[in-house]
């Protein structure tokens, strides 16, 4: 299993200021995630707003520089990387079609763009692997010189996809691709996604906050709260046995179409995650319900066993108790 | 025992520069007080059209018809604007998709709160603040005398649309419209401020008209259902019986597509509804369906007969539609 | 295998943006009228030699104010009539329109170049960057143009060309505030990211993907920035800072025709009626522009 992307220990703040003289303030979007990606796998990447996945993003796509920790792409630091190599290699798409797509650019010049600037080809060749793209992703000959306000919320959808696959990169990074989108494009975009990666052999970084849709198409899953990663395991084990208290509130709130289930009680609470004040001790904790006292105060370290990575000291064998029991709670019960 | 709210052949038109709109055609329901409908439907089926024609809030460029509109025995369809106005926010109130917008950021929460009261029942500012606070807790915000001096920009999002309830429940309307009310939040803020509506419904007996187009939803929330595609109902039945037994084919479709964890095998194609909503501007005859439909057949070009079965009722030319249904 | 495209029956077959385009510019008559207000004037200036019945600058002092046509003692030698130094009025509102164009297009070009310049930089880059242009904003903003040009013409004499360098270099404050905001706004949607994820260097993302977009904006400025360099140029040449005699200006036309103001009022209200024109044409055609360009939102 080749490891294709790699985060070491990346963390990025940004300082918000109030105004010319008040004082600034630290925003913490991601804090000490490492996240490995291998070669052909989907990894489903699940969080909320204040989550940082969209920073996460940026700085996967060597867009922003972390401000602490590395990013390597096929072993080498992306920092020395040239922008263009990169490009080549990783390519994004974005949840909203409406602003992913210049609407003063026909679509056949919005696809052509990556090929244009890594100089591949002649303007006309750049033009037919345009075209060609583009009926790959479903899309007739017509739309090319078509305006993206000609087109429909999927199909310009698809015209992002086009984009991103034009230069064949290894890795396409997906921002919630479907969640601005029709349920019934929903489904048409991901059956195209599953059938790409296919054909193509691509690898995948999927973000997204809709479960049933990570559960559908990730193969491992990482699940990030307040910048920081608490939870990472292979897909089925993951929503099998979820073992991170946030995990698990994630999973019940999850309102499945089936009736007489009524909506559960997660027990979350109101608290909201405020990445400019970040909680001491584990950032989760004024919303858990399985609080410990040590949550309080003590950041968890992030502990690999059986089931996959965990940060949450309920299930740190060294600190939180004499036996390492991996069944979720309440089964095992035991608490500090 | 008269309906709450009884809508009958209800027809929103749109002008355009392209033409006229057809965003509602001919639409009927109602609602019991008490219950919850659910109005589902992907975006411009007409849905909240529907919303903003029942309260009376559509954009000058739309014109509205309807052979029946009446809430709590009156007619609501020829009702002078004075009197719609003191039906809104007072007896029929709605809550939005947006609590980034749908709150005035230039006045406090008390405020906005109090305004409500005080306009429609009279009532003194101490009585108003009194009920403010009174709903604040109702829907799980304390301290609420703290909040009420807060600024809709100091709130969380979810913060917000609980506070957007406790607005529209100020003088205790008998229903509730809520056009989307948790699309734009967290999933897990989705689910709490889902639980706490059914609450709302359970303690106060208000009926809600739920307008989304999230299927989930609709299963765990709704007592009866209707689907709408294209500006029609084309499936209207209780939540149980829609589920168990879809009967329009954009129903089943719809389904099929939503990928469930647990039971749909990851990583295999889903259902798909191939093509895209038609256009509702100029002539629409027959089903706005069947260009989408692998049972499509002649007679779908014209008028497309409601059957009903018991209390579900649909509108297609096939009496039974197989097995099979999606593409 | 992806599903294939199956063309709805119920579309209805729109026209293509192309057609939509001409047909709000044919449909739109401030923008119809405003563009052949400036045709007018723009045919006149071009073709100022071979339309003018005289030399603007022949003076003949036995054909002194005389009135135009429709006046009593009017003459079709001389159809606007003769100044108070008897040469032929039309051809100096004709040749006039050269001194107002040039002035408006000059000015235009000159300080949109620096202020939109600023103000995408401004935009773009934020930071610093923003922190600096907008210090220099304020600094402007805080200069009366009038006395500067005053202060300026007072060194150096006034002339053409140091009015349209005076006015260039002082009004591209308006320029720099507005593509400062229309930057700010196309640089966080996600095209732009996705631009920059293609590896486009700096340069290209900002002509190829933010300038297209905040272009109608730039229009609807430029145009307000003409047509009140022109304005401005008639008043400085009207208080003598700006253009010198014997130049028909049609500002300096205004000031010469003062004195004469109540016996022979068609001197002042025709080159006064031909600078409003020009300035009203040139908003109706900016304004236009923004209204027809503006695309036609989602889907």
């Amino acid at each position: 299993m080749t490891t294709l992307l790699e985060a070491r220990g990346v963390s990025r703040t940004f300082t918000v200021s109030r105004g010319m003289f008040a004082k600034k303030r630290l925003l913490h979007a991601v804090s000490d995630v490492n996240l490995h990606i291998a070669k052909g796998e989907v990894l489903g990447l699940v969080g909320e707003s204040g989550s940082g996945k969209s920073t996460l993003a940026k700085m996967l796509l060597g867009l922003l520089p972390p401000t602490r920790g590395s990013i390597h792409l096929g072993g080498v630091d992306v920092a020395g990387m040239s922008r263009l190599d990169m490009a080549r290699r990783i390519q994004p798409v974005f949840q909203d079609p409406y602003s992913s797509l210049n609407p003063r650019k026909r679509v056949v010049s919005i696809v052509s763009l990556p090929l244009a600037v890594q100089g591949i080809g002649s303007a006309e060749e750049r033009r037919e692997k345009a075209i060609a793209m583009l009926s790959r992703v479903g899309l007739a000959r017509r739309h090319a010189d078509l305006y993206p306000n000609e087109l429909s919320g999927g199909q310009r959808q698809r015209v992002a996809i086009a984009r991103a696959l034009v230069v064949e990169p290894e890795l396409v990074l997906l921002d919630e691709p479907t969640s601005a989108l029709d349920v019934s494009v929903q489904s048409q975009i991901l059956n195209l996604l599953l059938d790409l990666r296919g054909d193509l052999g691509l690898t995948y970084v999927f973000i997204s906050h809709n479960l049933a849709v990570i559960e559908h198409i990730a193969t491992r899953v990482a699940v990030m709260y307040l910048g920081r990663i608490v939870e990472q395991s292979e897909r089925d084990a993951l929503f099998r046995v979820p073992r991170h208290p946030y995990t698990r509130a994630l999973l019940d709130s999850v309102l499945t179409p089936e009736p007489g289930l009524g909506v559960p009680d997660t027990g979350l609470g109101l608290a909201m995650p405020n990445p400019l004040d970040p909680p001491p001790g584990c950032v989760f904790h004024p919303r858990c319900s399985e609080l410990g006292h040590r949550c309080r105060t003590e950041l968890p370290r992030t502990v690999q066993d059986a089931g996959g990575l965990m940060a949450c000291h309920l299930y740190d064998g060294g600190v939180a108790r004499q036996h390492d029991c991996l069944s979720p709670l309440p089964a095992c019960g035991e608490r500090e | 025992m008269a309906p709450l709210l009884s809508v009958s052949g209800l027809t929103v038109d749109l002008a355009t520069p392209r033409g006229t709109l057809h965003a509602v055609r001919d639409i009927s329901f109602d609602i019991n007080a008490g219950e919850t409908l659910c109005l589902v439907g992907e975006s411009g089926c007409g849905k909240s059209m529907t919303a903003l024609a029942l309260m009376g809030l559509l954009p000058n460029s739309a014109t509205r018809r309807a052979r029946h509109l009446a809430f709590e025995g009156g007619d609501l369809a020829n009702v002078t604007p004075r009197k719609l106005a003191s039906l809104r926010g007072n007896r029929m109130a709605m809550i939005f998709q947006e609590p980034m917008t749908a709150l005035n950021p230039a006045y406090t929460i008390g405020d906005q709160l109090i305004e409500v009261h005080r306009r429609h029942k009279g009532s003194t500012y101490a009585a108003a603040r009194e009920r403010a606070i009174e709903l604040l807790e109702k829907v799980g915000i304390t301290p609420a005398g703290e909040r009420l001096g807060q600024f809709p920009h100091q709130l969380s999002g979810g913060l917000r649309q609980r506070v957007m309830i406790a607005m529209a429940l100020m003088c205790g309307p008998t229903l509730l419209i809520a056009d989307e009310p948790t699309t734009a939040l967290d999933v897990t803020i989705q689910a709490q401020t889902l639980r706490l509506l059914i609450d709302i419904q359970r303690d106060l007996g208000v009926a809600i008209l739920l307008i989304t187009h999230d299927l989930g939803v609709v299963a765990r929330v709704a007592q009866r259902v209707a689907v709408m595609y294209a500006g029609e109902i084309v499936e209207s039945a209780t939540a149980a019986s829609l589920f168990r037994k879809p009967r329009h084919p954009y129903t089943r479709g719809l389904m099929a597509s939503i990928p469930i964890p647990g039971r749909t095998p990851p990583g295999e194609r889903l259902g798909s509804i191939p093509g895209i909503v038609p256009s509702l501007i100029g002539e629409v005859r027959g089903c706005a369906f069947r260009d989408r439909c692998a049972f499509a057949f002649a007679p779908c070009a014209e008028t497309v007969p409601w059957r009903a079965d018991n209390e579900h009722g649909w509108r297609c030319t096939l009496p039974e539609v197989p097995a099979e249904a999606a593409a | 295998m992806t599903e294939s495209y199956a063309p709805p029956l119920l579309e209805v077959v729109g026209p293509t943006s192309g057609a939509l385009l001409r047909r709000r510019i044919f449909t739109h008559k401030g923008l119809l009228i405003g563009l052949t207000l400036l045709a007018i004037v723009l045919l006149l200036a071009l073709l100022a030699p071979l339309i003018a019945p005289h030399d603007p600058y022949a003076q003949d002092l036995t054909q002194r104010m005389i009135p135009p046509l429709w006046y009593e003692k009017g003459t079709w030698a001389h159809v606007l009539g003769t100044d108070n130094l008897g040469r032929d009025y039309l051809s100096r509102v004709i040749y006039g329109a050269r001194i107002s164009l040039l002035i408006g297009f000059a000015v235009m070009m000159i300080s949109g170049l620096i202020g939109a310049a600023l103000g995408l930089a401004a935009g773009y880059f934020g930071g610093r960057t923003d922190m600096v242009v907008t210090f220099f904003i304020t600094i402007r903003l805080a200069m009366p143009v009038i006395l500067v040009a005053l202060a300026v013409v007072a060194m150096v004499g006034g002339s053409l060309w140091v009015v349209v360098l005076v006015l260039g270099l002082l009004k591209w404050d308006r320029f720099a505030v507005v593509m400062r905001a229309a930057t700010q706004q196309v640089r966080s949607l996600d095209y732009v990211t996705a631009a920059a994820a293609t590896g486009a260097s700096t340069p290209r993302i900002i002509v190829g993907e933010v300038l297209p977009n905040v272009l109608p904006q730039l229009i609807v400025v430029a145009s307000v920035e003409a047509a009140s360099a022109i304005l401005l140029e008639a008043a400085l040449s009207f208080l003598g800072l700006g253009v010198q005699p014997p130049l028909p200006s049609w500002g300096l036309m205004i000031a010469e025709a003062k004195a004469y103001m109540f016996f022979s009022f068609w001197l002042i209200a025709i080159p006064g009626t031909a600078l409003a024109l020009l300035v009203l044409a040139i908003n109706m055609v900016g304004d236009g522009i923004r209204d027809v360009s503006a695309p036609s939102g989602r889907g």
